[in-house]
């Protein structure tokens, strides 16, 4: 993807929502473009129905914590399978309090997606019909996946992890 | 006074009631630990709830703390019918993050690879497809040359299921001559077999009143559910990754993308069994087309030098010393790539913080997306059907659960 079509993108995207931009850019050769938390779904539709863009296929949707700025980015990759154009949006909730809208109306393969999401991370999706976890067991009280739930116990004495640690 | 109740009434009557049935997770007939709960009015399922995660491993969370060059053997577990692919995919990752230029000869090795493992993968889910009609004949068939291609990676690499073929940058050693030979009796041997699995298969008619109609889901609904590789292109989407964004010199080959009409058992089984056949094309071209050079990308950071070359030679043994000890530096960035696997999309997404190990690592894993749509697939059909359905798409346990 050249970088003609993510300012093609762009100037779809600020026909109506320039306020909610915050970031465009290319990461080697994926347009990524991150936006406010609050109307993210409502610009997946936009772009979803929009002639010029039509991004109709979700290819994935994963969430990543940032300990540092205490936020979980959620980041979505839409695909139009016509013209071949990929795009990566992305949205850093709280992580105090990880909410956002469903995608679920507009793509049922967001379903799984949404609550494996949830089921890492605790990103909770409004208006999702099955929020519950899906690969870990149900009465995990944690989201394993953040940060500060480290692989290993880190206060073990038996190892010294000074040389071969992250 | 008593009421007489007809058969009709009773089933108008709203107090109408279900039975339960609990299909795996254990069962033999789902051929991986799959459970659903499916509410059954007599034989017709009415609708199922999946569970998931039983052979649930925690490996986005294990990557976060392996180095790159260590992550190829998670890899390898999840979909472990085609593991080459899933290494090679992932090799390639690490290689586009840190923009190494890959030598032409590695790639066409590559391919060659990975078209075997596409094979093994479809020849496994058209077998088992097979079994679940009843005829195991074709089953046998297939397995011994499952065997034959799981020989070819031991020639290779020395594992044969989970395989870790190939390193970041190329290959840990150039094919040998004895590999030369298997690949070449294979594809000598397989054309016949599969000749032999079709004239069981393709035109029977028990087969294909078995198979035709069971278990479809339309163009629309398999986009909108997330699919991607031959399941998609059986409903009729001509998408493959190979052909939509080329990865690993794939431009420079012939070949042609099977499309099903109905998205049913059958063409699943059809547009896999082209596949095969192309994949064999592919090979031949490849091998034909192999041009000279070295096995492997010049990337002293990453590529593990010979062993000989650490015990004499002081730059070998720095970096041998760097890479185990993981004190490589890789840019900061995020990148995701993608591969065609045996069953769709395999995706990539990697965010790296310049450490030794991925900061997040998520995989895109086909299967995952795709058996959502498994209970709105079989809703309304037989029992025996379900289990026929959940064959031909091909849902793999291992990289369902991760």
């Amino acid at each position: 993807m050249e970088g003609t079509d993510q300012e093609k993108i762009l100037m779809v995207l600020k026909e109506k929502y320039e306020d909610q931009i915050l970031l465009a850019e290319m990461l080697y050769d994926f347009s990524t473009i991150t936006l406010k938390k609050d109307k993210i779904v409502e610009v997946i539709k936009f772009l979803y129905d929009h002639p010029a863009t039509k991004f109709q296929f979700l290819t994935t949707l994963c969430g990543i914590h940032y300990p540092e700025s205490n936020q979980i980015a959620v980041m979505y990759q839409l695909h139009n399978l016509v013209s071949n154009q990929r795009l990566r949006l992305k949205t850093y909730l709280p992580a105090d309090n990880p909410v956002v809208s469903t995608l679920t109306p507009l793509f049922p393969a967001a379903n799984w997606m949404e609550r494996e999401t949830y089921d890492f991370f605790g990103v909770i999706f409004e208006g999702h019909p099955n929020l519950k976890r899906i690969l870990n067991v149900e009465e995990m009280i944690i989201f394993p996946l953040r940060k500060e739930y480290p692989l290993e116990d880190q206060i073990r004495d038996d190892k010294n992890d000074a040389m071969f640690g992250r | 006074m008593e009421v007489k109740q007809t058969t009709d009434q009773y089933y108008q009557a709203e107090e109408k009631q279900y039975s339960y049935l609990n299909l795996g997770p254990t069962h033999p007939a789902t051929h991986g630990i799959f459970q659903n709960v499916l509410k059954m009015d007599g034989e017709i399922i009415m609708d199922a709830e999946p569970t998931i995660g039983y052979i649930h491993r925690a490996f986005e969370k294990l990557a976060e703390r392996r180095p790159f060059y260590q992550i190829t053997t998670i890899t390898d577990r999840m979909n472990y019918c085609s593991a080459p692919i899933n290494n090679i995919g992932w090799h390639m990752t690490v290689e586009k993050l840190l923009g190494v230029e890959i030598p032409k000869r590695v790639q066409y090795l590559r391919v060659i690879v990975m078209e075997l493992a596409r094979i093994t993968d479809h020849l496994i889910c058209n077998a088992v497809i097979a079994v679940d009609t009843g005829a195991l004949t074709g089953f046998v068939y297939m397995f011994q040359q499952r065997e034959l291609v799981y020989e070819i990676y031991e020639e290779l690499c020395g594992a044969r299921l989970t395989s870790n073929v190939g390193r970041i940058g190329g290959f840990e050693r150039d094919f040998t001559p004895k590999a030369w030979e298997k690949i070449g009796r294979f594809l000598k041997e397989f054309p016949l077999v599969m000749k032999e699995f079709e004239n069981l298969l393709v035109r029977n008619r028990i087969f294909m009143d078995r198979s035709i109609g069971t278990g479809g889901i339309t163009a629309e609904r398999a986009l909108s559910y997330g699919f991607t590789g031959p399941n998609l292109r059986a409903a009729g989407v001509d998408y493959d990754v190979r052909a939509a964004m080329p990865y690993s010199s794939y431009e420079d080959f012939d070949f042609i993308i099977p499309i099903g009409t109905n998205g049913d058992v059958y063409d699943r089984f059809m547009v896999r069994q082209e596949e095969m056949w192309q994949s064999m094309s592919i090979i031949k071209q490849a091998i034909a087309k192999l041009p000279e050079g070295p096995f492997h990308a010049d990337v002293p950071d990453f590529y593990l030098p010979p062993k000989e070359e650490v015990y004499n030679n002081m730059e070998a043994l720095i970096y041998h010393f760097k890479i185990v000890m993981g004190e490589t530096d890789v840019p900061k960035g995020e990148v995701y790539h993608s591969v065609e696997g045996g069953n769709g999309e395999l995706g990539y997404y990697l965010v790296s913080d310049g450490g030794r190990t991925p900061y997040r690592l998520h995989f895109r894993r086909p299967c995952f997306i795709y058996y959502q749509a498994y209970p709105e697939m079989i809703k309304g059909s037989m029992l025996s059907d379900a289990i026929l359905t959940l064959s031909s798409m091909n849902v793999i346990a291992g990289e369902l659960d991760s």
